[in-house]
């Protein structure tokens, strides 16, 4: 195996080819246009170079979209924002789909779960007064109690992660509890106790047995177990009739 | 046949918008994109939204007409000003609904939201939510289409638009996912389609911004205007030309040489760093050139560097996290001890379809609003904060005009027989197109000639322009037009066939390029983002008006419009 090269081992699914899923490996040159090479550009390699038929999703190349969340050398990340350098083990980078999403084909999966979920939790704002003539005033400090929640991509990679979702698809799980502490903490928000109703169940926030592999998995740093403890200590304080 | 009467190619901020403004007219709409909405380019948006909103310190008398003179004065007096006073009298009412839709923006102690300067501007004008503006922006715009229940066809790839005498009809589109080739009907389609970045090597764009909606509206023959404007940011990262928000250098950030020196003094005393994207970025570009950057020689260009340091590590985690993180996982490197490697980048398409301040296009029921349209607000240069607010603004005029011009008349659910006879005609003529790129014999190799079309468009229509190298750069590009006939798509794959989507829009990538190519070779003068090496001043006399370029089977044919002057006559621009 020449030395400037590594094996890029895609685990590859065709729904049109009857052949059994497997791994696939492909020789790739370690230096990309600018130096460094990440995930995506490899994959793009291969694409180009080797193999026509891979499958997989791309949009920004810079960590902000959310397309690209693969379950790489042991670890979900985004495959733009990932070194081929910090991924090899020994000189392979193994790359799949995200684990427990259906597969449609090689590294595409179908989001479709995840989305689900996603719109169950009212993923928008709701405040039952009129809108004021400017903008409605939000301290800075109430503003910093959102920033993480809001700084979500939506790239499945907890979801995908989460054990508990593994074991009930119906759980919410991590993103769509997010999204929703990120509107039960935003002050402009008017629908906190529709909001704790809709996730303060067992398909909600008490599925989460705070295993934290949506916090290890997140590739924006999220901590998405703290939105919902938050969530489950606003709930057991209502049904105790205490203060919200 | 899949009917709506109106139909939104692009679920980025422009055609989010446009479809709330057609929903909430009561009227039905859907939304094709060939990502998941929140996968689109605005989501990268960085520094802020421009309104004259008057909430930061030192800019109590802001108003809207300042903006609109900056705007113009930014745009090199090519903007229309009829249109540029429309954004920027509405700028305000799209900021604060988009507040109170939930989008998180950064606020002032007081809780108003919060304002930072911003290149070519008078005052902070410019809104954001720290440094992923685009970001909060397009999500809680995406929130509010699912609120709506708003219809999308997501990871469809519209590959050609149906145009019959004068009138657009609907679109055929791939279906990513299933690989089936299908029409869509519509009574009234918009096109938010984002630029065409990624014709050009060193963007900053997403990997989607081919251009594909600009090359298919014209390829049915509707004119696109002003093309030869592309803006080139000044501060893309070195190596992957990831942007660095211009809100770096609102924030106070340096650009520093190899010598050490803050070199905008010489080129922009007053503005500095803040001058428009087009001054700093030639500034930029003249430094590397004349032996005063760094990696002299060495591959992908030069660089400057762009320095945060004596900002301190408390501002630029609040105000620049996203910048910050940017630079730990692409470069290697903490904005807060070392400075940014930095060029100059392509960023945004001034130019795209012709339109009105309705969006309406030249040709009966179609529009244009956002990146791909050109209105023109931007002109010949585009002040950092005005993309967002040009895609909100006229996304929502365009939806208005959309659902005005059917109200009473859209009680249809199918499409007019004649329509669908016509479209089921382009179908035949897509699929035939999409089978023999995939079963031809072709030898040549698509994504060295994409690769090849990327060289000659940094290297030759570039920052700096000449007669010479404009001319090889059209020869080029006709030569690789010539090439592109014999391509093939190498994956017979029906369910998401990548190879088939990146190379179906091999073409018209190279038709929007001839046009971009041919514009800049013609005007000879020197406006905002174009600047000519052999023709250097701005000559009003002769160009102060807008290119319009109409498909033939010759190539592109040139004419020219006059620009919209209301209150400003043209002045020299000074920094």
């Amino acid at each position: 195996m020449p030395e400037d090269t590594f094996a890029l081992r895609i685990f590859r699914f065709d729904p049109e080819s009857g052949k059994d899923p497997g791994y696939q490996d492909f020789q790739v040159p370690r230096g990309g246009r600018s130096g460094g090479l990440t995930v995506l550009e490899a994959l793009f390699y291969v694409l180009e170079h080797q193999d026509p038929g891979l499958a997989f999703r791309y949009s920004c190349r810079e960590a902000i979209c959310g397309s690209c969340a693969m379950y790489i050398s042991g670890e979900w990340k985004l495959a733009c924002q990932t070194q081929v350098g910090h991924a090899l083990e020994g000189n392979v980078v193994t790359v799949s789909a995200l684990p427990h999403l259906p597969v449609i084909k090689d590294l595409v999966v179908d989001m479709e779960p995840f989305w689900r979920n996603y719109e169950k939790v009212k993923p928008y704002l709701i405040n039952d007064g009129p809108p004021p003539e400017k903008e409605r005033l939000q301290s800075p400090e109430d503003r910093k109690g959102i920033q993480e929640m809001a700084d979500c991509i939506l790239c499945a990679a907890c979801h995908s992660a989460c054990p508990s979702g593994i074991a009930n698809e119906d759980y919410l799980g991590p993103a769509a509890l997010t999204k929703a502490y990120r509107f039960v903490a935003d002050s402009r928000d008017t629908a906190r106790e529709e909001r704790l109703t809709l996730v303060g169940n067992e398909q909600g926030i008490f599925r989460c047995h705070t295993i934290f592999n949506c916090v290890t998995s997140c590739p924006k740093g999220i901590n998405q177990t703290y939105s919902i403890q938050q969530m489950k200590k606003l709930v057991m304080k209502r049904n105790l009739g205490l203060q919200l | 046949m899949i009917y709506h009467p109106v139909l939104i190619v692009g679920g980025g901020l422009a055609g989010l918008r446009a479809a709330i403004a057609v929903h909430d007219a009561g009227l039905d709409c859907a939304v094709i994109s060939r990502v998941h909405p929140v996968r689109s380019h605005s989501v990268a948006a960085q520094g802020g939204i421009n309104a004259a909103l008057g909430n930061a310190e030192g800019a109590r008398d802001d108003t809207w007409e300042k903006h609109a003179y900056d705007t113009i004065k930014g745009s090199d007096f090519l903007a229309d000003q009829d249109a540029v006073e429309r954004m920027t009298r509405e700028a305000p009412a799209r900021v604060y609904e988009m507040e109170h839709w939930g989008c998180p923006f950064s606020r002032l102690a007081d809780g108003r939201i919060a304002q930072r300067p911003f290149g070519g501007a008078g005052y902070p004008r410019t809104c954001y939510a720290a440094d992923k503006t685009g970001h909060a922006l397009l999500h809680t715009m995406w929130e509010q289409c699912v609120k709506r229940g708003i219809r999308t066809y997501q990871e469809f790839l519209v590959l050609s638009l149906t145009v019959r005498e004068g009138r657009a009809l609907g679109l055929i589109a791939l279906n990513i996912l299933t690989g089936e080739i299908v029409p869509l009907a519509a009574d009234r389609i918009l096109f938010a389609t984002g630029g065409a970045g990624r014709i050009f090597g060193r963007s900053t764009n997403a990997l989607i911004n081919t251009g594909s909606g600009l090359a298919i509206a014209y390829q049915a023959e509707v004119p696109l205007k002003d093309m030869e404007f592309i803006q080139f940011h000044p501060t893309a990262l070195f190596g992957t030309n990831i942007l660095m928000t211009e809100g770096c250098r609102g924030e106070g950030g340096y650009l520093v040489n190899a010598e050490g020196n803050r070199f905008m003094e010489k080129y922009a005393s007053k503005a500095m760093e803040l001058a428009p994207r087009d001054i700093v970025a030639r500034s930029i570009q003249t430094e590397i050139n004349e032996g005063r950057g760094f990696g002299k020689g060495g591959a992908g260009g030069g660089y400057i560097h762009l320095d945060l340091r004596h900002l301190g590590a408390k501002k630029i985690k609040e105000r620049l996290p996203g910048i910050r993180d940017i630079c730990l996982n692409f470069a290697g490197i903490d904005p807060i001890d070392t400075p940014i490697p930095v060029q100059p980048g392509q960023h945004y398409t001034m130019g795209g379809i012709d339109t009105d301040v309705t969006g309406a296009a030249p040709v009966e029921g179609l529009y244009a609003a956002g990146e791909c349209a050109c209105v023109s607000v931007h002109g010949a240069n585009r002040l950092g904060g005005n993309s967002l607010l040009d895609t909100m603004v006229f996304g929502k005029l365009a939806g208005d005009a959309m659902a005005e011009s059917l109200a009473g008349n859209a009680n249809r659910t199918e499409p007019a027989p004649e329509a669908r006879t016509l479209l089921e005609e382009d179908l035949r003529k897509t699929r035939d197109r999409a089978h023999r790129l995939m079963a031809g014999d072709g030898t040549e190799d698509p994504s060295a000639i994409r690769d090849r079309l990327k060289d000659v468009m940094i290297e030759k229509v570039g920052i700096f322009r000449d007669r010479g190298t404009l001319t090889e750069a059209l020869a080029e590009v006709r030569e690789l037009k010539e090439r592109v006939a014999h391509i093939k798509v190498r994956s017979q794959a029906r369910v998401f066939n990548l190879d088939l989507v990146t190379n179906v829009e091999l073409e018209g990538m190279l038709e929007v390029a001839e046009v971009i190519a041919l514009g800049a070779l013609q005007r000879e003068e020197s406006r905002g983002s174009h600047y000519r090496l052999d023709f250097t001043s701005r000559n009003d006399a002769d160009w102060l008006k807008h290119t319009l370029a109409h498909r033939t089977p010759e190539g592109p044919q040139l004419d020219y419009s006059p620009v919209a002057i209301t209150h400003y006559q043209p002045v020299e621009r000074k920094y």
